[in-house]
């Protein structure tokens, strides 16, 4: 789906739903994930459909990842760190641990 | 805690040059940016991103690393990936800027005057299966570019309107990255509605940049125009894009389809300060009402740059150095020791905005696709059609709070990001009644969700709630 034009500087590791992936040193999370091969990473709300990363901004909220156990957070707005350890698939039901309004 | 003078929200043009010429003036600046360094949309990555130093994507952005120097100069305190939720007023007149650090982790700087310069979002163009993995924005794949120097694999299509689109297509091309297919989904007759706008266009900055940048993408890429009507299609993800152009109808196939309709301002967090916004009927956006230096109707609070109006990174310093010497004004009694600069930067952007009148024509949606077809998902969060929408105003939803209660469009946590004027399109449409009386739906703060940690962390440093 995607494809590295620059070769990066260096490399970390990170894993993904338990699976170890060499990323690039620094990217950003939702890049490295559409690299690894993730291009659906959570559940839609209500009809529990695949969502990928769609706005790479901040503004539409699909690209919501568990990071280090912290619920839903935005790929398109981290950075990947060695180590870190990322889990897809949400149903977005369960923002319950966030207020909304 | 002492108050900063100046608490600055974005690091884009606007941003940046508001904080350098705030910093020379000598006042105590906070700048706060949810990004990872300066830059802001148009400078994405331009101190460490893949194409950093280098002159790959154009002029334009090779500015950027300019003015990140300038800004690291002036010495200027930044917080980078924290995102401002709130924005308040107190009682005494200054302002409690609330902003998320981390995931568990909220603080309160207060400041005497905040400068809000949180720049565009792209205008949604909801159409069949854009929900999809593999479809996203244009902006999206250009910032992959700008920060991670990533391009899209395979067939790849792009779909829409505006300038931003064929300056990916540009920046593509000039990179030997192939796209399949660009569907230009403008509207036949903007041609003409656009020429009353030609000399502005002529006298300005675009018409050399915007005729090279075309030349550049018709040559490397098939270009259909007129396009009617685009799809996705996909099971768990896309696999093709379906178009219509008069009685033509095809399905090419497709890994990804980046789609652009223009941008329009961020209104959430100036929406929820207090500031009055109004409908810009030309540009198809509610925008907030400011003054000549950029100040709401909220005292000491301040818009710079494509957040208060688009007109472009140029317009947008250029609006960042007033809204500083308008701060300063306010401040110091004073903008500086002589105003020949403050004339200059208003001249400036007097002619960035020359020619802003003609893109705006050239590149408007279609009616057809604001307000789309009964089946199309147009909010993303809770899954609402344009059909639901429709039958919500039917049964007497006359405006975009009464559509949100009865169909959850808006609900989400995108907060209306991605669906707020598709919405006002639709009921538009459906009533004959224009946007302006309309309205948007309101907007509250917090403007992303919180979390309770957030909150937890909040109430330990003895701050006030962002909450209320
Ligand atoms: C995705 C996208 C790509 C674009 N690419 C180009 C381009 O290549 N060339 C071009 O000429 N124009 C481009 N534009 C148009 C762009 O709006 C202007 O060129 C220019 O960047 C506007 O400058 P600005 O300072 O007003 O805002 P921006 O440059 O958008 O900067 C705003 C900053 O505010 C930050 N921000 C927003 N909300 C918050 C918050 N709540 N808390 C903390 N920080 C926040 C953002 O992270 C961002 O860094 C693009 C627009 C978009 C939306």
């Amino acid at each position: 789906m995607f494809r590295r034009l620059v070769e990066p500087a260096g490399h970390v590791t990170v894993t993904i739903d338990g699976r170890p992936f060499s990323v690039a040193a620094g990217e950003t999370l939702s890049t490295a994930m559409l690299l690894a091969g993730f291009a659906g990473l959570r559940r839609s709300a209500r009809l529990g459909r695949e969502r990928g990363p769609f706005c790479g901004m901040g503004v539409c909220f699909d690209c919501l990842v568990t990071i280090d156990g912290a619920a839903n957070r935005q790929a398109c707005l981290v950075r990947v760190r060695d180590g870190m350890a990322v889990q897809t698939g949400t149903r977005l039901a369960a923002l319950a641990d966030t207020v909304p309004e | 805690m002492m108050p900063f003078d100046l608490v600055i929200v974005g690091a884009g043009p606007a941003g940046l040059r508001a904080a350098v010429e705030a910093a020379a003036g000598g006042l105590s600046v906070m700048l706060v940016d949810e990004g990872r360094e300066p830059g802001g949309q148009i400078y994405r990555g331009s101190e460490s991103g893949a194409f950093a130093g280098t002159a790959k994507l154009g002029p334009d952005y090779a500015a950027g690393a300019v003015l990140a120097a300038a800004f690291r100069a002036s010495g200027v305190q930044a917080l980078f990936g924290a995102t401002v939720i709130q924005i308040e007023r107190e009682a005494d007149g200054s302002f409690c800027v609330s902003v998320a650090t981390g995931h568990d982790k909220a603080v309160v700087i207060r400041a005497k005057v905040v400068i809000a310069a949180t720049g565009a979002q792209e205008r949604p163009f909801p159409i069949d299966g854009w929900t999809l993995p593999g479809v996203m924005t244009a902006g999206a794949a250009q910032t992959m570019l700008k920060a991670d120097g990533v391009v899209p694999d395979g067939p790849v299509v792009l779909a829409g309107t505006g300038p931003l689109l064929y300056l990916l297509a540009a920046q593509y091309a000039a990179l030997g990255v192939a796209i399949d297919t660009l569907l230009d989904t403008a509207a036949p007759g903007n041609w003409r509605r656009a020429l009353r706008h030609v000399p502005g266009f002529l006298a300005s900055r675009y018409a050399f940049k915007g005729l090279g940048l075309l030349c550049k993408a018709l040559a490397a890429t098939r270009i259909i125009r007129g396009v009617e009507a685009v799809a996705a299609i996909g099971d768990t993800r896309l696999s093709a894009v379906a178009y219509r152009k008069g009685a033509t109808e095809r399905t090419i196939p497709a890994h990804v389809l980046l789609l652009h309709h223009g941008v329009v301002p961020q209104i959430n967090l100036t929406w929820s300060a207090g500031a009055q916004h109004r409908w810009n009927a030309a540009r198809l956006a509610f925008e907030p009402v400011r003054d000549a230096s950029g100040q709401t109707d909220v005292p000491g609070l301040f818009i710079a740059g494509d957040s208060g109006g688009i007109g472009g990174a140029q317009a947008a310093e250029a609006e960042g150095a007033l809204a500083a010497f308008g701060v300063l004004r306010m401040l110091r009694g004073t903008a500086g020791d002589d105003d020949r600069t403050e004339r200059q930067w208003r001249r400036r952007l007097a002619v960035s905005l020359r020619g802003r009148a003609f893109l705006d024509a050239l590149y408007a949606p279609r009616q057809s696709h604001l307000s789309p077809p009964d089946d199309v998902i147009v909010c993303r969060c809770e899954e609402v059609t344009a059909g639901d929408i429709r039958k919500a105003v039917r049964r007497g939803a006359m405006g975009p709070n009464q559509v949100k209660a009865f169909t959850r469009a808006g609900m989400g946590p995108c907060q209306s990001r991605m669906c707020g004027l598709t919405t006002v399109a639709i009921i538009a449409a459906e009533t004959g009644q224009s946007p302006s009386d309309i309205g948007h739906m309101r907007l509250r703060a917090p403007v992303k969700p919180v979390t309770v940690a957030q909150i937890a962390s909040l109430s330990d440093t003895g701050e006030r709630s962002a909450v209320d």
